[in-house]
């Protein structure tokens, strides 16, 4: 995955809260077996009605927020379905943060592992940022080494996030070649449980 | 010594390395894959020249997209090269597959307990968010994407944090006519969508006691849908009655030297948990949704609630969307909501003993002539032993159509989808937007509710039904 660090980008405003992984990304568009090419089909129900003609009067297709990077949402966004092809949509679509109170987990997991930067900030600064992104143009940057957001006007908070995950984000790290490292670790619990080896 | 609780225990049990600044690296005992959330974890094992580690805890099956009526005629071209992809993937690293025409094929959180693979005691994932189903047996069992998916089958590892846990105690006996769907429904309403993020559940008390495997795996199925990415029932004599005689389960002595292991795994009396919740089982009635999340629901005497009555902006804002889309209006009863369509059957509610309780309602009425009813059996076995006792003669004659296994109408991923502005009475789990078909209108609610449901045309207290148990 690619590493991220400082990002700079247009702020799209999606205020809803339990935006499930159905709306993020319908059923229909799951039958792919790659992994590219989904962030065409991304929130389709809401930016395209029954013809497939965009809906203007929904906030991801009006003009200002075109090549928007930062997504802030309400609380609880990425719950229901497990389906990786959720994080995979945001970031073809050209997400590489997401703004939130709350996550759901599974989501969240799958984000962090694609490179997406899904941060935590409290109701109150959602809702700033909320209410500044009406404005076109409007930016946030994002740091995540020393863990803050700021604007152009004097916004500034910062956010928690796992030493691991920063760590994973940071240096763009392949999970599964991190879990090798640990093979003596796997073998020796191989051999205690099942009294084999396995490699 | 300390008292610890099942989920505690389990986990302790699967710490491969624990190290400060990382989350634990967790031994995974039962890896399920089905042709959805699998292909590009086995593309990327290719890449990299990775091999499947464990085969022998890896087994697989095909559910999602696969026809419930004519089963070998998959007219989308996409979901016929997903299904492949499995069979070839599953040829390719030397994975049990139940495919399309084996006789264990099914709903993966159906035939996993069905088979005895699904263990108290066992780390059990699937690229699947209701794989929580597995917790009723008291196993740690958890949906994940597909980067783990193919994370576990390089490493049979997952990194994962110690989660909270969360004691959902359902105190008393149910009432007459109430399915364990209600508890889950009424738990789900009363304490939100968000209630168990970042905890694993364990659910207790009398009411989950008393119940059978069959009811304790429709409430842990739909603990995702309370935001637990797993929730458990501790093991007891009802899980191992289950599982004796079992074809994956441990046979002779081993079973009972197995079954002494399970029972200990229960949560130590006086165990502490991080958080508890509790809810009396007793003044649980009939649940149905009327919104678009599992948590806009309530009890059938009720009514479609206003925007104005939620307190924050928020919440009515997603109250009045969702009325918007279901096409109601505050104040309707819900006995007054008519139905199209009615779905039973799903991960949640699609194994024996739900199909028998909904065939009871339905024995000797019929579907009303403008509803269109399906019964979608969880598995080939489920389906063969239905058959074996009438139920399906039971559902025909009532004018309800008799199909093979699968995920079906729940998701709409395959031929099964309701049609824009319908309104479906379903036993599944979800209510979202579009979920069984784009502009469709789902009501969660139990099997004999949606049996209720066909055979009035519109939603019922099933209990004002006469020979209902």
């Amino acid at each position: 995955m690619q590493p991220i660090n400082q990002f700079t980008g247009v702020v799209c405003p999606l205020n809803r809260t339990n935006i499930d992984t159905d709306q993020i990304i319908p059923k229909q568009f799951l039958k792919r077996i790659e992994r590219q090419g989904f962030g065409q089909f991304v929130f389709y129900n809401w930016r395209f009605d029954d013809d497939g003609n965009k809906r203007e009067d929904f906030i991801m297709n009006q003009p200002q927020y075109e090549g928007a990077e930062i997504l802030v949402a309400g609380e609880n966004f990425g719950c229901g379905s497990s389906r990786e092809h959720a994080p995979w949509a945001l970031l073809d679509y050209g997400f590489r943060i997401i703004i939130a109170p709350s996550y759901a987990d599974i989501f969240y997991n799958n984000s962090v592992k694609n490179g997406i930067l899904a941060l935590k900030l409290t109701e109150e600064e959602v809702a700033v940022i909320m209410e500044r992104s009406k404005e076109e143009g409007y930016r946030l940057h994002v740091d995540l080494e020393e863990q803050s957001v700021k604007d152009e006007n004097g916004f500034v908070a910062h956010f928690d996030i796992d030493p691991y995950w920063k760590k994973m984000l940071l240096n763009g790290w392949d999970e599964i070649s991190v879990t090798l490292t640990e093979e003596d670790y796997i073998r020796q619990y191989e051999e205690k449980v099942y009294g084999q080896q396995y490699s | 010594m300390t008292k610890k609780t099942v989920i505690e225990k389990i986990w302790e049990n699967h710490v491969v390395n624990r190290a400060e600044g990382k989350p634990d690296l967790l031994y995974i005992d039962l890896h399920l894959v089905h042709e959805v959330t699998s292909p590009q974890a086995f593309e990327g094992l290719r890449i990299s020249e990775r091999r499947v580690r464990r085969p022998d805890l890896t087994y697989a099956t095909m559910d999602h997209n696969v026809p419930t009526i004519d089963r070998h005629i998959i007219n989308d071209q996409v979901s016929k090269k997903q299904i492949e992809t499995l069979e070839q993937n599953c040829r390719e690293f030397g994975i049990e597959l139940a495919d399309i025409d084996h006789p264990d094929q099914g709903i993966v959180h159906v035939i996993g307990p069905q088979l005895g693979l699904t263990q108290p005691g066992k780390t059990i994932v699937c690229g699947d968010s209701h794989t929580s189903t597995h917790g009723a047996f008291g196993a740690l069992a958890f949906g994940i994407g597909t980067s783990e998916v193919e994370h576990v089958l390089a490493t049979q590892t997952i990194w994962q944090q110690r989660p909270k846990t969360l004691q959902i105690k359902v105190n008393g006996k149910l009432g007459f006519g109430v399915q364990s769907k209600d508890i889950i429904l009424a738990i789900i309403a009363k304490f939100g969508v968000n209630a168990g993020s970042g905890y694993v559940m364990e659910y207790t008390g009398e009411a989950i006691r008393s119940l059978t495997m069959e009811q304790r795996m429709t409430i842990c199925n739909m603990s995702i849908e309370a935001g637990a990415r797993a929730g458990l029932v501790s093991p007891d004599e009802t899980t191992v009655e289950y599982l004796r005689g079992r074809r994956y389960a441990p046979q002779g002595e081993e079973f009972e030297a197995a079954a002494a292991k399970w029972l200990a795994l229960a949560t130590d009396e006086g165990a502490e948990y991080d958080k508890t919740l509790e809810i009396d089982a007793t003044e649980i009635e009939p649940q149905m949704t009327w919104g678009t999340n599992p948590s806009m629901g309530s009890g059938i005497s009720g009514t479609v609630p206003s925007p104005d009555q939620f307190e924050r902006e928020a919440d009515k804002e997603s109250v009045r969307l969702a009325l918007d889309y279901m096409g109601l209006e505050a104040g309707t009863k819900l006995t007054d909501i008519p139905v199209d369509f009615v779905f039973i059957g799903s991960c949640t509610n699609s194994r024996l003993s739900d199909l028998r309780a909904a065939a009871e309602v339905a024995k000797g009425r019929k579907v009303k002539d403008n509803v269109t009813a399906i019964v979608v059996p969880g598995s080939q076995t489920v389906k063969q032993q239905a058959e074996a006792e009438g139920i399906d003669k039971v559902f025909m004659e009532a004018g309800f159509e008799w199909r093979d296994s699968g995920c079906s109408m729940c998701l709409a991923m395959n031929d099964d989808i309701v049609p824009a502005g319908k309104r479906c009475a379903s036993t599944s789990n979800r209510n979202f937007e579009g979920r069984q078909g784009n502009g469709a209108r789902t009501h969660l609610v139990s099997p004999t509710m949606a049996a209720a449901a066909a055979v009035t045309g519109h939603f019922t207290d099933v209990r004002q039904l006469s020979s209902v148990n």
